[in-house]
């Protein structure tokens, strides 16, 4: 068949369809290119930022500044940006995988994301020829650093409620900008920021500002709990003259760039989620094998074992997931034709289309991180309290990426919401799947599940797809368009549908695996999935249940209740033995391995 | 000016070896350029950009290296060749790979050949000088420092962390030392450009060699890892009954004297 813009995979659809094994894209897919460009962004780090780290979180910045003209000498800078404009516009994996190595830098991955991503992406996307000649080549490079004002004092979440204006002046060459906008990375240095402001007070708009102009200053720099090697402060803009053509899309249509570059900044913060976590398990690997207490080393308890083993399998689940998608972009892209490839607006639907997934993504992978390097600290035990480990800063690094890029709880509501629209517009066969599920609820008999391999995790998967639609359906049947209102049934829903995510994403990339090379290559891969899916599934159901108990009363409910036995009826795997399994590999290895 | 680098294959400095049918274990290893060659391509990356003419990056191995080949291509090599032995041979040593790499480069009419000092392997630095002595052309080990005027070349020598000067000329082959320069990391625009660079692959039957020409001359015997390293003994007292103490551990212990 050949693939076309209308058979790609629709974003979402993983809810109500399965695709085969093939279809999806996997770590063990990135090509030499991929894997060079991600050791030379390693190397990078380790040998340019990681000895200055040090200076950066004392706010060295303008150590920051060289940092990145390195990286631009070296293309790190250049992935996203065509080659017309001096970038090398290469595909999305190997963006990801810079973003992905680059996380190991801490606090200056920030600084490098916020350049690369949210700074320049709006002039990729939706700047005119005129914007793309003049700022992009020096962006690639490095000369000029970008950062992007979004947040104001008084609008964090509530993005477009911003009080920053702009007014055209009589002589109608300039938009005159007034306002502060808050907490702005890379503020100290940032030549170029790019600014949302409304027209007249009610035209939400994007602009260029460039720090040179009349009225732009910066404040103070904050004290910050983590990321200190980037640099945050307020950017303030008094009776600020931007010329017109600075102006970046239309007026009144600030909030499509804001939304859409949300969605990249929300995969990339996934995938460096997934770098992150993987750098603060190595660490607590290698300290566990060191540490001895009862003489013996740590690592030789089986309750350190299953900590190693539980933490793997849940990254191991969240890489598949962010590959996954960030795969789904590149095939996206791959099938615009001709003049749309070069579109931005193009290849920015390209990756709107997949705003559940980098919804689902953002929450999950910074979780991921965020619980991994809790137990990395717990596992140092005191001296994971100290400064002088590196696993006390990844801690204090960690605790951001929740709170930005629309917060967790945002994106958690964001998904259903996401859902009933795509089946209002028909885009996806939701209510048909829904309807279609209930009759099948009535007679659904136990299904056999076979001993083959990943049978047991696909018929997990399949079933939580079910939960999915019941719960969702129930609670769409009962409250209609006040769902909304009903902010704890939304957040449950979309930590099945993550969970749902997550669990097919490791079952298709190990079936591929296996298929590839083997199952005795790829035991690990079978062992992290087995365990992912038994316990991403006892969190389905739980979820479920409450749902279902807030939803339904007397004999629909207990009704539903029984549907809901029917369909978690399985027979638990040993996930003890499982886990112990996983983590002597791991402890071998001393590193994240699959 | 015609510039050949020969590069190996090697296990990554940070994987550990373990030993499975009396081999080294490669299942799941990550493998890099070996360390010592990566100046080697770095130093005839710079002779190029200040002499002119082309590199060209040898390896013998199987396809496997083409990995390794391309990172010589992305960090600025201009052309690389994969001698292909996998279906040829099976048992090879020193002699095996030199044979090969001379009989590949005798009608190459090299200027400069550079190889690594060393390989983190095996560890026997013996096929640059083995080349050299085939093609019949002088060689200088373990070099600090190369400067080339015309046919002369000045080579700075490290003996054992003192300094040789060596005064020699073209064709040359020298095997690099650290210190010789800080190798680049390929670029992303290097890594792309890799990609459009000739890498030809080569068999035995291409060099008009049989597998008799370059069968082994030595044979392993066994491959065992090294003895766990004990825990340090700290010993107590005066002086001078450490000392005594350590003579007399040093006869009956270890038995070293």
């Amino acid at each position: 068949m050949a693939k076309t813009l209308e058979n790609a995979i629709k974003g979402g659809s993983f809810l109500i369809e399965d695709i085969p094994c093939e279809r999806v894209f996997t770590p063990e897919d990135f090509t030499d290119e991929h894997k060079m460009i991600a050791k030379t962004t390693e190397d990078y780090v380790v040998n340019e930022v990681l000895p200055q780290l040090e200076y950066l979180e004392n706010h060295e910045f303008d150590r920051s500044v060289q940092l990145l003209r390195k990286a631009g000498e070296l293309g790190l800078l250049s992935a996203d940006i065509p080659e017309e404009y001096g970038g090398l516009g290469l595909d999305k994996i190997s963006s990801a995988l810079i973003a992905e190595k680059m996380a190991r830098a801490g606090g200056f991955s920030i600084s490098h994301g916020a350049h690369v991503g949210i700074g320049s992406l709006p002039i990729v996307l939706f700047g005119t020829e005129e914007q793309k000649r003049k700022y992009l080549p020096y962006l690639a490079t490095g000369e000029k650093i970008a950062a992007y004002a979004l947040t104001e004092p008084g609008s964090g979440s509530d993005a477009l409620g911003a009080k920053t204006t702009a007014k055209l002046n009589e002589e109608g060459t300039h938009y005159i900008l007034n306002g502060e906008k808050q907490w702005i990375t890379n503020a100290g240095f940032a030549d170029v920021f790019i600014v949302y402001a409304k027209v007249d007070g009610e035209h939400f708009s994007a602009f260029i500002v460039e720090r040179d102009f009349p009225g732009v200053s910066t404040g103070q720099e904050e004290k910050k709990m983590g990321i200190k090697s980037s640099s945050t402060r307020t950017l303030i803009l008094q009776d600020v003259p931007v010329p017109k053509e600075n102006l970046l899309g239309e007026v009144g249509r600030g909030h499509v760039i804001a939304f859409n570059i949300l969605n990249i900044g929300r995969y990339k913060l996934g995938v460096g989620a997934v770098g992150g976590a993987k750098r603060a398990l190595e660490i607590t690997l290698q300290y566990a094998n060191q540490r001895q207490q009862f003489k013996q080393p740590i690592s030789k308890f089986t309750l350190t074992q299953e900590k190693f083993a539980t933490m793997a399998s849940r990254l191991y689940a969240t890489e598949s997931s962010v590959y996954r998608t960030v795969g789904l972009f590149d095939e996206r892209m791959s099938l615009l034709d001709g003049e749309k490839a070069k579109d931005g607006k193009e290849i920015a639907k390209s990756i709107a289309e997949y705003a559940i997934e980098c919804s689902l993504n953002k929450f999950f992978a910074t979780e991921t991180l965020d619980y991994i390097v809790d137990e990395g600290v717990q596992i140092h035990g005191g001296y994971g309290f100290m400064q002088e480990y590196e696993i006390e800063r990844a801690y204090r690094d960690s605790r951001i990426n929740r709170i930005f890029e629309g917060t967790n709880e945002i994106n958690r509501l964001l998904v259903p919401g996401m859902y009933l629209k795509k089946a209002m517009k028909g885009e996806l066969p939701l209510l048909q799947k829904a309807q279609q599920l209930q009759e099948e609820l009535i007679m659904l008999a136990p299904e056999e599940v076979g001993d083959g391999i990943l049978e047991q995790e696909k018929y997990l998967v399949r079933n939580a797809k079910k939960i999915a639609l019941m719960a969702a359906g129930l609670a769409a049947q009962k409250f209609g368009p006040k769902l909304e209102n009903e902010q704890e049934i939304l957040v449950n829903i979309a930590d099945i549908v993550a969970n749902i995510y997550a669990m097919e994403s490791a079952v298709l990339r190990t079936e591929k695996a296996i298929k590839n090379s083997g199952v005795e290559k790829n035991k690990q891969k079978l062992l992290y999935t087995q365990i992912f899916c038994q316990e991403a599934f006892n969190e389905i159901e739980a979820h479920a249940k409450e749902t279902i108990v807030a939803v339904e009363q007397g004999d629909t409910l207990r009704m539903m209740l029984a549907a809901l036995r029917k369909l978690t009826r399985y027979t638990p795997i040993n996930i003890i033995a499982k886990k112990r399994e996983a983590a002597a590999a791991l402890i071998e290895a001393e590193r994240y391995i699959v | 000016m015609n510039i050949f680098v020969l590069m190996k294959r090697t296990f990554d400095t940070e994987e550990k070896i373990t030993i499975v049918d009396g081999k080294v274990n490669e299942e799941g290893a990550e493998f890099i350029i070996n360390p010592y060659d990566e100046y080697a391509i770095e130093e005839a990356i710079q002779v190029r950009d200040k002499h002119g003419g082309e590199v060209t990056v040898v390896t013998v191995g199987n396809e496997d290296a083409e990995k390794e080949l391309r990172t010589a291509l992305a960090m600025g090599c201009d052309k690389a060749v994969l001698i292909n032995v996998e279906d040829d041979i099976e048992a090879h040593d020193q002699y095996t790979t030199a044979k090969i790499i001379a009989e590949y480069l005798k009608d190459k009419e090299p200027d400069l050949i550079l190889a690594g000092n060393v390989a983190i392997d095996g560890g026997s630095g013996q096929v640059g000088p083995r080349v050299a002595e085939l093609l019949g052309i002088p060689y200088v080990t373990t070099i600090t420092k190369l400067d080339i005027d015309g046919d002369k070349v000045t080579v700075v020598r490290d003996v054992e962390g003192d300094e040789v000067v060596i005064e020699t000329s073209l064709p040359l082959l020298v095997t690099a030392q650290q210190g010789l320069n800080e190798p680049r990391y390929p670029s992303l625009p290097g890594i792309m450009k890799a990609k459009k660079k000739p890498l030809e692959e080569l068999e035995l039957d291409d060099l008009d060699l049989e597998e008799e020409d370059v069968e082994a001359k030595t044979k392993t015997i066994e491959v065992f890892l090294p003895p766990k390293r004990e825990a340090g003994k700290i010993l107590e007292g005066d002086i001078a009954d450490q000392v005594k103490e350590l003579v007399r551990l040093l006869r009956s212990e270890a038995k070293v004297v």
